[in-house]
């Protein structure tokens, strides 16, 4: 991007805007939540990488938009960006000692500002953090310097390092059930994140690792194989992932198998949606009233409580739970499906609160629990074998993902597929080829419920109970968020948005405050910068990079996928 | 005849028309049999308009953001309502500042004048902001990309104001002179629903003022009619994108204090439910026209206030008012199948999506 004011007034503005990153990170709390998490112990925490990341990346950006390319420009660039970021957050540090900023900002306290000053006195402090923020600018800029493969490898190295000595507390946690195998690891990690040598050597391995990969990639394009070998090979891949995914709850003990049912939970409503916002390009924000009629249907119909009727078995009582979720889903779909895009968003919105409220007020108390919501539901039983435990439900919603991951897969590519995606693309056009608007948009809109019902089943089973508060627009919205992150229409995007966006907060206790921050910004930084997704499905990622020249593609990925851990 | 007629009626309108005529059955049923009851005295009917007033004159301050921000872009600015909240709920501790030091009860006219000058200016940097990195770069991108932008900047917003303020509840100081009320044959007048009413409308004239009598307002005209031509003319249309966000933001920052005055409570999700019934009333109104807005605001303020008593009582459900958002919802969703075009809308229905 070109513009006329000259590169020295542009970083100033990319400084200033590193500087109220940082800042916002410190006053929302991000900064200090982090303050005790150290990557390497007792030198780095995740505060610093909070604190000090804008300014490199503001130091980079400045770089990156310099016109000329001499080295010391670019580092004197980046330097200024970083130090007037550093100036801004020293400006507010030194206010915040005379005027109390705490009446009104509650993370303005005096922790935040003695990290922000490294624990020292305000003079020294202050000049430490101006040093650090001018060293950061000038390493965001360096790393334009050096060539593709030494940056690739360096920046996914240092990400390497920042994720295993953030999970570092997890990693311990799983790996001391491996018996010996866990003295090859434990030597990594001090007693809070990885230690020095620890780090050092994961630095240097992955660094060497990747540099060495991308070498050989750049010399000799992967070695052709034959059919029955790519066969063979594909077969075994996913022979690999089944027995994977079985032995998974194992492997995790059973914390952390509640969470991966969570996980699955979500995966398996993702697929849903998947279909009628990837596919159908219906944004649908009413999702979660059909997890919400799920899970109620379910829970009335087996539930031993005063509300309960009939007392069914889980067998019994899912598939009616999903058929009254799709009947619901078609007769809510009936009249909208012919809103324009914006207006049908609204429109499911409000039906999903509407379910909501309907749900927690006394009218339907005697029928739905009220605010008291509905308690002991039966667990399923297979025979005299009950499914009792999160380890063991994790089949169930493995089942379920499978049965939606295959449904989805084989619509894909299906004539009704393709149908949607025409309908997505231009309705008056797909109409005219003799596509039946609202029947294609309709099958689109009940498949979803069906998949959302289910997962509202599931949940219901799994938690044992349902209120109404677990049924809010949130959980529409963090379904989107997950679709969306991954990208959209693609399937294996819907795992990766799962595990990134349900299974981070639940795993890192400090990122549980900032989830919907988080998911927000997602979606935000997502739609302006890559709105194909993290795994885009191919023809939505040529598409939607159409005008930008063939090179631009490929060069993109790069410095995007690097980003993405943060 | 009879197959034209038929070839236009498909299935679809038959269970549409059926469900339509269901409800108003209901409504009607509901309300002779409440009148009949006569649970509620008159002058209760007469405290509940009053309220819905002035709910409307508050739901019509809010709707004006929308509305004109559909107008121009044809996008719905859903993080609205979290513009809406970042004016009272920064302005609130001003107030505090104000009321303890006994300002706001011996100067109440200046105290709530710099309230309200704090909430606008609040409202109004943030809308700008909101258009300059979030909108801006989508203006030309396919349709659901900037409302999910919009959906995702709704969310941020809320948490950044949840991190920088705190996850609890605020109260605004009672203003003395506002809390007294007169009897006027048997029905009480509040003063803060006369201020806020009047508030209101006050704000509304100055808005179609700017709107229909400046020059600005003229542009803002041109570029919702036709931005390319607009552009011909000698329009900047990026600062009048950024003026319609400005005075969106401004608009539902005033409207932010009123709010305040009926209801003192604020916190990080005060915005979600007064921003989707503005919404609401500027698509009953007919999304995209500035009077239009007004008026919906005040039906669905009033249905809001009256409705639940109204409708709800004689089909015997137990405390209706539980229920008074699912009736906002229930109007948005009638109002967008049956005429999303709205009470004084222009045919926008057939714009492709």
């Amino acid at each position: 991007m070109k513009t006329n004011s000259s590169h020295w007034v542009k970083t100033v503005q990319n400084g200033l805007i590193g500087g109220a990153i940082a800042l916002l990170l410190g006053l929302i709390g991000m900064i200090l939540a982090f303050g005790k998490s150290y990557i390497i112990s007792g030198v780095f925490t995740m505060a610093q990488v909070f604190l000090l990341f804008p300014f490199m990346f503001e130091g980079y950006t400045s770089a990156r938009q310099a016109s000329s390319k001499n080295a010391l420009t670019l580092l004197l660039t980046g330097g200024l960006a970083g130090l007037l970021g550093g100036v801004v957050l020293a400006a507010v540090t030194a206010i915040a000692q005379v005027v109390n900023l705490r009446a009104v900002l509650i993370n303005a306290s005096p922790d935040l500002f003695a990290l922000m000053t490294f624990h020292m006195a305000l003079v020294p402090g202050l000049l430490v953090l101006l040093l650090a923020a001018l060293v950061a600018g000038i390493l965001g800029a360096a790393v334009l310097l050096v060539s593709e493969r030494i940056r690739g490898a360096l920046t996914q190295a240092i990400l390497y390092v920042v994720l295993i000595g953030l999970f570092r507390d997890l990693i311990v946690t799983v790996i001391t059930h491996w018996g010996f195998v866990k003295y090859i690891f434990m030597w990594m990690f001090a007693q809070n994140g990885l230690s020095i040598p620890g780090a050092i050597f994961l630095f240097i391995a992955v660094g060497g690792l990747l540099y060495w990969r991308m070498g050989r990639q750049k010399k000799a394009a992967a070695p052709k194989r034959t059919t029955r070998q790519q066969r063979i090979f594909r077969w075994g891949t996913w022979a690999f992932i089944a027995l994977f995914a079985l032995l998974l709850p194992q492997i995790l003990g059973s914390y952390f198998s509640e969470i991966l049912d969570n996980v699955g939970i979500y995966i398996l409503m993702g697929l849903g949606l998947n279909i009628v916002v990837g596919f159908a390009g219906l944004l649908d924000l009413g999702y979660v009233a059909f997890y919400a009629i799920g899970a109620y249907t379910l829970a009335i119909l087996t539930t031993s409580e005063s509300v309960g009727i009939l007392h069914l078995s889980f067998w019994v009582a899912a598939p009616i739970a999903l058929v009254v979720a799709v009947f619901a889903g078609v007769v809510l779909g009936l009249p909208i499906l012919r809103l324009r895009g914006d207006y049908l968003a609204i429109v499911t919105l409000g039906f999903g609160e509407i379910i909501r409220i309907v749900v927690l007020s006394d009218w339907l108390k005697p029928l739905l629990g009220g605010s008291e919501g509905v308690q002991r539901i039966v667990q399923p039983a297979i025979g005299s074998f009950i499914l009792d435990n999160q380890q063991k439900l994790y089949y169930l919603i493995l089942a379920g993902i499978l049965l939606a991951g295959f449904v989805a897969t084989r619509l894909k590519d299906s004539h009704l597929g393709r149908s949607w995606m025409a309908l997505r693309e231009d309705e008056d056009v797909a109409e005219a080829m003799g596509i039946n608007k609202v029947a294609t948009k309709l099958l689109a809109f009940g498949m979803g419920a069906l998949f959302s019902g289910l997962g509202g089943a599931l949940f219901a089973t799994k938690i044992g109970s349902v209120y109404p508060q677990s049924f809010s627009f949130i959980v529409s919205i963090n379904i989107l968020s997950l679709i969306i992150i991954g990208g959209l229409g693609s399937i294996p995007g819907v795992f990766v948005g799962g595990l990134a966006l349900v299974g981070l907060p639940l795993l890192l206790s400090q990122f549980a405050d900032f989830r919907y921050l988080i998911y927000g910004a997602v979606l935000v930084i997502m739609m302006l910068q890559r709105p194909e997704g993290l795994a885009p499905e191919a023809r939505r990622r040529l598409e939607l990079h159409e005008d930008e020249a063939g090179p631009a593609v490929e060069e993109k990925p790069q410095p995007a996928a690097t980003d993405s851990g943060h | 005849m009879l197959r034209t007629w038929r070839q236009r009626f498909t299935l679809t309108d038959v269970f549409i028309w059926l469900i339509g005529l269901a409800i108003a059955a209901l409504v009607i049923i509901g309300t002779i049999s409440t009148l009949r009851q006569g649970q509620y005295a008159a002058n209760i009917w007469l405290d509940l308009t009053i309220k819905g007033l002035a709910l409307g004159g508050v739901y019509a301050l809010i709707a004006m953001g929308y509305t004109m921000v559909y107008g121009i872009l044809k996008m719905i600015n859903f993080a609205h309502s979290e513009i809406f909240m970042s004016g009272p709920f920064t302005a609130v501790f001003v107030a505090i500042g104000l009321s303890k030091s006994g300002f706001l009860d011996k100067q109440p006219i200046i105290g709530l004048a710099l309230i309200l000058l704090v909430s606008a200016s609040v409202a109004t940097l943030l809308a700008i902001l909101l258009e300059r990195i979030c909108y801006r770069p989508l203006r030309n991108a396919p349709r659901l990309v900037p409302l999910i932008t919009a959906i995702g900047a709704s969310f941020f917003l809320q948490y950044v104001f949840r991190g920088l303020y705190g996850s609890g509840t605020y109260g605004y100081p009672a203003i003395k002179i506002l809390t007294q009320s007169w009897k006027l044959g048997g029905i009480n007048i509040y003063a803060n629903q006369v201020v806020v009413f009047a508030g209101a409308v006050l704000m509304m004239v100055i808005l179609y003022g700017i709107i229909q009598w400046t020059k600005i307002g003229k542009a803002m005209r041109a570029v919702s009619e036709d931005k390319e031509a607009a552009e011909l003319m000698g329009i900047n249309v990026d600062r009048i994108i950024v003026f319609t966000f400005g005075l969106g933001g401004a608009s539902a920052g005033v409207g932010g204090i009123l709010y305040t005055l009926l209801y003192p409570v604020v916190t990080f999700y005060m915005g979600f439910f007064p921003g989707i019934k503005a919404f609401t009333a500027a698509v009953l109104g007919g999304i995209g026209n500035v009077p239009g807005a007004f008026l919906g605001s005040f039906i669905l303020g009033l249905l809001e206030s009256v409705g639940p008593n109204l409708f709800l009582t004689g089909l015997g459900i137990p405390s209706p008012s539980q229920l008074k958002d699912a009736i906002a919802f229930i109007v948005l969703v009638l109002i967008l199948i049956f005429r999303p075009t709205g009470i004084l809308g222009e045919r926008i229905s057939k714009d492709k999506a």
